[in-house]
């Protein structure tokens, strides 16, 4: 067994890889068969994730021996090398067809989900501005909380809430979406857009569109994959100097 | 090559970095100010040039592409890794922002759908 543990925390990337592979296959067998794919296999392989390092240490898994490589996979050097890697998901031209109304709606869609998001924090008590910007970059999507966490500084209980928010955001946008598409008339490529520029959670939104109607998830996935992006340039940045300057 | 891609995702990964650094020590911030979305904006921009100018062979794409769709799992690990036990002690902040911050960008959708049919 001891020397099992060794092996494992010598190739701990390695390993990594096979748990995170098992905890995606079991995530997507769960919202297939249980969810009937209303919640997105993303949300619940990450929820798992959450619980996982519940039961582990101050680095969650990566605090139990054998899962030390957990920290470098979801480090932020391979964290951030993948999300700019999805960037290769969206068009220049296609953002260009939407027009200002588009670029108007990821801006509003940030700054509204930040400060809603960031107000509750510092209501239910987290009232210094890192925790602030933070937890508001949370409510943006589950990639800009922890992005925005790290260049503030801020500590990694909080880090945890705002991805924990980010994946609340995605479980409820996809659920909600079916329901709400009608009387919000998200049943276009303009609006699907729209719909994924304010909103802004990625795998919440194509989950949600797809419930919704098919055809709608590239526009919806287009602007929401964007939303990421104007979120991990304006939280760290402006958002978090308006919060630092008034609290 | 695969690797080709991978090399191009690096270089505008470095590149947004070092935009993002420059700009935390113009603010005197301990940390890296929007390096990430810079990378994307420069990969969105190379992306759109290589496919104008019809120089993007396919297999470098599958090398950026690649990590793309890595995005998720990575994501998963990163949650397994964080200090969740601390962050429980605030949970119905992350249950209360995460519905109400969501609630509040679906309230807007009516307004900015109507914004963009008056401008056509």
């Amino acid at each position: 067994m001891e020397e099992l543990v060794k092996l494992l925390d010598k190739n701990g990337l390695v390993f990594a890889f096979l748990v995170v592979g098992i905890i995606m296959y079991a995530a997507y067998v769960i919202s297939k068969k249980l969810t009937k794919s209303t919640i997105p296999g993303a949300a619940i392989a990450i929820s798992i994730g959450l619980v996982l390092a519940y039961y582990g240490g101050n680095k969650g898994i990566a605090s139990v021996p054998a899962f030390s490589g957990m920290a470098l996979l979801g480090g932020s050097m391979l964290r951030d090398f993948a999300i700019v890697g999805t960037a290769m998901g969206a068009s220049y031209t296609e953002i260009k067809k939407t027009g200002l109304v588009g670029l108007l709606c990821l801006l509003v869609g940030t700054v509204i989900a930040f400060f809603v998001g960031g107000s509750i924090g510092y209501a239910m008590g987290y009232t210094d501005a890192k925790s602030f910007a933070t937890i508001g970059a949370g409510a943006c999507t589950f990639i800009v909380g922890p992005v925005t966490g790290g260049a503030v500084g801020a500590g990694s209980d909080v880090i945890a809430i705002s991805i924990a928010i980010g994946v609340i955001k995605s479980i409820v946008v996809a659920i909600a979406t079916p329901f709400v598409a009608k009387s919000l008339q998200i049943n276009n490529p303009q609006t699907a857009m729209i719909f994924g520029g304010l909103v802004g959670s990625t795998s919440g939104v194509s989950a949600g569109l797809a419930a919704t109607d098919v055809k709608l998830v590239p526009y919806g996935a287009l602007t929401a994959t964007f939303h990421t992006a104007v979120g991990c340039l304006l939280c760290p940045s402006v958002l978090y100097f308006i919060v630092d300057y008034f609290l | 090559m695969k690797i080709y891609g991978v090399a191009i995702l690096a270089a505008c990964f470095l590149i947004g970095h070092i935009i993002g650094d420059a700009l935390g020590r113009v603010f005197h911030l301990n940390g890296n100010l929007g390096g990430v979305g810079f990378a994307m904006l420069l990969l969105i921009l190379l992306n759109d040039y290589g496919k104008k100018k019809n120089i993007l062979k396919h297999e470098t794409e599958s090398g950026i592409l690649f990590w793309s769709t890595m995005y998720i799992p990575v994501v998963v690990a990163m949650s397994a890794t964080q200090n969740v036990k601390a962050a429980l002690s605030g949970g119905w902040v992350a249950i209360l922002a995460g519905i109400l911050a969501t609630a509040a960008c679906y309230a807007l959708i009516p307004v900015f759908s109507k914004m963009a049919k008056s401008k056509k």
